[in-house]
């Protein structure tokens, strides 16, 4: 089946494209193509994977120019005139190589109460929570996040405003108080609301077109918008 | 400034824009109802002098347009310069003012 | 690091960029019509000379070139509204196909009248 050509980011912030010749096989990832090369070529190349079946969400990278979650990739769609561009996920810093690190993305997840917090105890009767209510529903259409960091890596509010909260931690807060359960929905839509939260979005949608589960954080930044708005006109937040 | 007033500045803006939506269907459909002839100081001042409901709609246009284009300046600012916080508030303040009071000014030229 | 085109290469973002050049060039439009306006107030003569300058060909089309971009940008924001308030599913491309076909077509209208 010939070679690909892949150009892979070596270094940390500074640092550059290496060349690859690899294998092209039958239904190949592109984490294939990064871990043949770290096996056969360079075993210094640094990257991160765990589960490889688009579950765990740690092998996003940036693949031709955009974010994408590698394991689930087939290089067949990807890879024009046989050529790989790999690099890390952007707006994070790059530890080494294809490896970002991740911690200003999941403490926005804090920062935006990604926590449910209960009011019940376990002495109550269980919460019923229809199947087909809007809230519920409203949690469905994001509660399938994989935490991979795709949707920050492409998000260019995060790029213009280092204290963006991002796309995922925003869809994350959305699930949250749409949950009937949930009992902080105030101090969720206070840490969420204003120019660091869910009002900076511009609706790019940059988030809703790379998100790998198909998920549109742009829809819940655009409800908990309207939620924080109501909120803050009543002197709420 | 709090997030409450950042929220409220957010929905100025959308309110804003919904009346705006309005007015510049109204401001296209006479720009160019008015071209068709040619412009003539003659023509525009007959539509507008002394017309109450003229007058009524061009102050309400103006006033949504210096609630809405120095919000959305606001944000240039802070994404394209960086330039964020008091500073910038007060200016786009100062902006909102100017644009209201010649936007105005302009309205009253074409009244009398 | 950053992204470059290849990330943003998609309706949607090119969508926000006629929404923000558009916005940016109107507001700073906007003290320049709103003195021409105010030449009335030095009579119907002076205003007249005005007007009378911008029948130029070039002035004709930076005045198409402005009437496209309040449609683009009333179009635009339109769609973004609609985004934001309304409960929203699959129907955001074809908004998109709207707003763009409403300002060419608002657009055109200006430049065969103005011609």
């Amino acid at each position: 089946m010939g070679m690909l050509h892949v150009k892979v980011w070596r270094g940390t912030e500074q640092g550059e494209f290496q060349a690859f010749e690899v294998p092209r096989l039958e239904s190949q990832t592109v984490l294939d193509v990064v871990t043949y090369i770290q096996r056969k070529c360079d075993a210094s190349l640094a990257y991160r994977f765990a589960c490889r079946v688009g579950v765990c969400g740690s092998c996003a990278m940036s693949v031709n120019g955009q974010a994408r979650w590698t394991c689930r990739t087939h290089v067949s769609k990807v890879a024009a005139e046989d050529r790989l561009e790999i690099a890390p996920l952007r707006n994070l810093p790059v530890v080494r190589d294809l490896v970002t690190d991740m911690r200003e993305f999941f403490d926005k997840w804090a920062r935006a109460r990604g926590q449910f917090q209960g009011g019940k105890r376990r002495t109550d009767d269980f919460a019923r929570v229809a199947p087909d209510s809007r809230e519920r529903q409203q949690v469905d259409a994001g509660i399938e996040c994989i935490g991979c960091g795709v949707c920050y890596s492409a998000c260019d509010v995060v790029t213009w405003n280092r204290d963006y909260l991002g796309p995922a931690a925003l869809n994350r807060a959305w699930t949250l108080v749409n949950d009937v359960r949930d009992v902080s929905r105030k101090e969720r839509l206070a840490a969420v609301a204003g120019d660091a939260g869910c009002h900076a979005c511009h609706t790019h949608m940059n988030c809703t077109e790379r998100c790998p589960k198909q998920i549109s954080p742009t829809a819940a930044i655009a409800g908990l918008k309207r939620m924080a708005l109501a909120a803050a006109v009543k002197g709420e937040i | 400034m709090n997030t409450r007033s950042q929220v409220l500045l957010w929905g100025a803006q959308r309110v804003s824009a919904m009346v705006l939506a309005l007015c510049v269907v109204i401001h296209l459909v006479t720009i160019i109802y008015a071209v068709r002839n040619g412009l003539s100081a003659a023509e525009i001042l007959g539509r507008t002098r002394g017309n109450a409901g003229w007058l009524a709609f061009y102050t309400v246009f103006v006033a949504a347009v210096a609630i809405h284009a120095p919000i959305g300046l606001r944000g240039i600012l802070a994404e394209s310069i960086g330039w964020r916080g008091r500073s910038a508030d007060i200016f786009v303040l100062a902006i909102a003012m100017s644009l209201a009071t010649w936007g105005w000014r302009a309205v009253y030229a074409v009244f009398v | 690091m950053k992204n470059d085109f290849r990330a943003r290469n998609h309706p949607a973002y090119w969508a926000f960029v006629v929404h923000r050049v558009s916005g940016l060039l109107l507001t700073l439009f906007l003290p320049l019509h709103f003195w021409a306006l105010g030449q009335a107030l030095h009579g119907e003569a002076r205003f007249d000379g005005f007007l009378r300058w911008t029948e130029q060909p070039l002035v004709k089309f930076a005045e198409t070139a402005l009437v496209l971009l309040l449609a683009a940008h009333m179009a635009g924001g339109v769609r973004l509204l609609m985004l934001e308030f309304l409960a929203w599913r699959d129907w955001q491309r074809s908004l998109l196909a709207i707003a763009s076909g409403a300002s060419i077509a608002v657009g055109l209208a200006f430049l065969l009248n103005v011609v």
